[in-house]
């Protein structure tokens, strides 16, 4: 297959479908641990797409692809769990006691609806009204312990028909399509990736291919780990939704990254020191395509990268990530081209990856005595 | 072996760029082993082959430093930490990119206490008039490391990254004098310690030794109104106990003990109540490796001042030369 035919959507638009299967994506709940609805409708997808795939003892999703070349083997990897809540208690008013999954603040809580378990029960995270509030809690913080779900039930006993304690709870808000190109839905950490993944898998390569849609990344990078180690591969990147802040009233040093500045390149965030030649290669790849990039500033959050590249006897690994501006809250907003882009910049890193990989071989060894 | 650290101490290694410090070791000790090979991870593994135990020795290459994570319009960095370094002693010193460019860490004069000095309350100034002439030498995601040559002053050296150059310089100065045995011995020169000892880990798994060693620096505690630690300098390599990563195995610490006693190596018992070593990864790794360290006491730590007594270094190649006999 020639590189043309790999790109095939180099200077058009996102390839067919991409976005409404992107909307499908955040409409399904798939809470740390709970990822069974998100990895069932990638099954459908992924299916006729690859040579094999299977689900492991955690619940990856891992889809082999084999190349037409000589065994390299590259993982890419996306993860399908979001955050949310879960149910600890059920008090005798019916209302719903909950646990944070993953990092959330307790402001974003309040007034939200949300949704549980697989029958997706609605409710809402209620407080009390500001005609009863008083002066000093107006203007402190909520406090979570103040916060509970209320699922309309009028005792402990109905709420029991409907929902139980360890249930998952996923923020109930629908993707919409709004301003220039933007995008408003929950949990498009990460399955904006997910959804690249699924289009990267439409093509073959000249190395294997591992995709893995790993589970639990929310709550310390734990699907992955498993993932890599029965993966193995000598290569790995990781496609992610990152973090943006790019608003007023942030100095240009704390904004992570920007919306529309194209997909963001990790160097270094608190789980991964990226591979500084496959950072560079991926840099260069995006400048000769000419593809809008951008490095990730802050040395924050973490990626499943940060397992992947421990894992074994250690892997290559970068992350690549669409910029997404309130994440780890209800509704997150992402901006079409960083999308689009990302899976672009993704495609050209594939194509170019078997010359970048055989250079590396290359260059290994060969220092000076200096004895 | 001051001319090793000297050498070592000298060439830019900050976390996940270790590949320069790599290369001046190649050059060391390739005459001495049999085999030299890196991984994915970067760990330089330089091996000695045996029919014995395989004794894996890990010291580590990388050193802290800043990361730029925005130039603004007028020139100046802003920067995060890699490894941990410590605001207020990065305050005012002199840093040095891989090319050589160096600036200054300042801080926005607008802060009033200096406890409020965090990473993103300063900057790092190379003197550039714009963006446009700073970026002509330096680039986001560059790494800096604190400047300043190595001093030796009697049995003293003062330098940057003796952590942990000074493990490093152990192993090639105990690779050069090839210890006569049939053990197998990696020499490890680990990747990526100071963000989280991740290297140690990686080359745990592909070498699955018998047993491990790292090979690292550890406070003192003989500081004016110090911390309470039992370690001095100048007390002789320390053999470590515990601290937050790792509980040394019996019995390699006994081993360790009963080198140092029967061949008259002065040694102390190190307790350290934080911080950790490449020992933390390497124990829990591959069905579990009996680990255990070596320390070079160190004052001083993570500063551009780091302080060691170079005997303690020469009794830590004899206490290494005793261990891996055995």
């Amino acid at each position: 297959m020639n590189r043309q035919d790999m790109i095939g959507t180099a200077g058009g638009d996102c390839p067919e479908g991409l976005i409404e299967t992107l909307k499908k994506l955040t409409t399904l709940d798939g809470v740390s641990g709970d990822e069974k609805p998100v990895r069932d409708y990638i099954i459908e997808i992924i299916k006729g797409r690859v040579d094999s795939w299977h689900v492991d003892n955690m619940g990856n999703l891992i889809a082999f692809k084999k190349g037409t070349g000589a065994g390299r083997k590259v993982m890419l990897a996306a993860h399908m769990d979001e955050v949310g809540l879960l149910v600890t208690g059920i008090n005798d008013n019916g209302l719903l006691k909950f646990k944070a999954v993953g990092g959330i603040e307790t402001r974003v809580l309040v007034g939200k609806r949300v949704r549980i378990g697989r029958d997706r029960v609605p409710g809402i995270i209620g407080y009390k009204p500001i005609h009863l509030q008083d002066a000093s809690e107006r203007k402190s913080s909520v406090k979570k312990s103040a916060l509970a779900i209320d699922i309309g039930a009028k005792d402990r006993e109905q709420a029991e028909e409907w929902v139980s304690v360890g249930d998952t709870v996923a923020f109930d808000y629908d993707p919409v399509e709004f301003g220039d190109r933007k995008i408003m839905a929950k949990a498009l950490d990460d399955r904006s990736g997910c959804a690249i993944l699924t289009e990267l898998l439409k093509n073959r390569y000249p190395f294997d291919l591992y995709g893995c849609f790993t589970v639990q990344e929310e709550i310390g990078l734990k699907g992955a780990k498993a993932a890599a180690y029965a993966v193995a591969p000598d290569l790995a990147i990781v496609l992610e939704g990152t973090t943006c802040y790019d608003l007023t009233g942030t100095d240009e040093h704390m904004m992570s990254t920007r919306l529309g500045g194209g997909p963001a390149v990790t160097v270094m965030d608190r789980s991964v020191i990226s591979d500084r030649g496959l950072f560079r290669f991926i840099a260069d790849t995006a400048e000769n395509g000419g593809i809008p990039w951008q490095i990730k500033r802050t040395v924050s959050g973490g990626t499943d990268a940060g397992r992947i590249q421990v894992s074994g006897s250690g892997v290559k690994v970068c992350t690549i990530a669409v910029p997404c501006r309130y994440i780890h809250t209800p509704v997150s907003v992402m901006d079409k081209s960083d999308f689009f882009n990302t899976l672009r910049l993704a495609q050209e890193v594939l194509a170019g990856l078997p010359e970048w990989l055989e250079k590396c071989g290359r260059e290994a060894g060969s220092a000076p005595d200096n004895d | 072996m001051f001319d090793t650290i000297s050498g070592l101490v000298s060439t830019f290694g900050p976390s996940g760029c270790e590949n320069k410090v790599a290369e001046v070791i190649t050059g060391m000790i390739r005459k001495h082993v049999d085999e030299v090979r890196t991984d994915a991870m970067g760990n330089l593994i330089a091996v000695k082959h045996g029919r014995g135990k395989k004794i894996m020795l890990a010291a580590h290459m990388d050193e802290i430093g800043l990361i730029v994570t925005t130039i603004d319009e007028k020139g100046f960095l802003r920067f995060g930490t890699v490894g941990g370094v410590s605001p207020v002693i990065a305050l005012g010193q002199r840093v040095v990119f891989e090319n050589g460019t160096t600036g200054v860490v300042w801080y926005e004069e607008s802060m009033e206490n200096m406890k409020d000095a965090r990473p993103d309350k300063m900057y790092i100034d190379v003197g550039a008039k714009s963006r446009e002439e700073a970026m002509k030498s330096v680039n986001i995601g560059d790494m800096a490391v604190f400047a300043g040559s190595p001093v030796k002053q009697g049995e003293i050296v003062i330098s940057k990254a003796l952590d942990d150059r000074i493990g490093c310089a152990v192993l090639v100065e105990l690779a050069r004098k090839c210890p006569e045995t049939d053990n197998e011995i990696y020499y490890v020169f680990t990747t990526q310690e100071e963000v989280g000892l991740r290297g140690a880990r990686t080359a745990a798994y592909s070498i699955r030794p018998d047993m491990a060693l790292a090979v690292d620096v550890t406070r003192t505690g003989d500081t004016p109104k110090g911390r309470y630690l039992s370690v001095e300098l100048g007390g002789g390599p320390a053999v470590k106990i515990k601290d937050n990563s790792v509980i040394a195995h019996p019995a390699i610490r006994e081993r360790l003990i009963n080198c140092a006693r029967e061949n008259g190596i002065p040694y102390q018992l190190e307790v350290l109540d934080r911080g950790g070593t490449d020992a933390g990864s390497i124990h829990i790794t591959a069905g579990g490796i009996p680990s255990g360290c070596v320390s070079i006491p160190s004052r001083f730590i993570h500063s551009p001042a780091e302080m060691i007594n170079l005997r303690d270094a020469e009794n830590a190649v004899k206490l290494l030369e005793a261990f891996v006999k055995i």
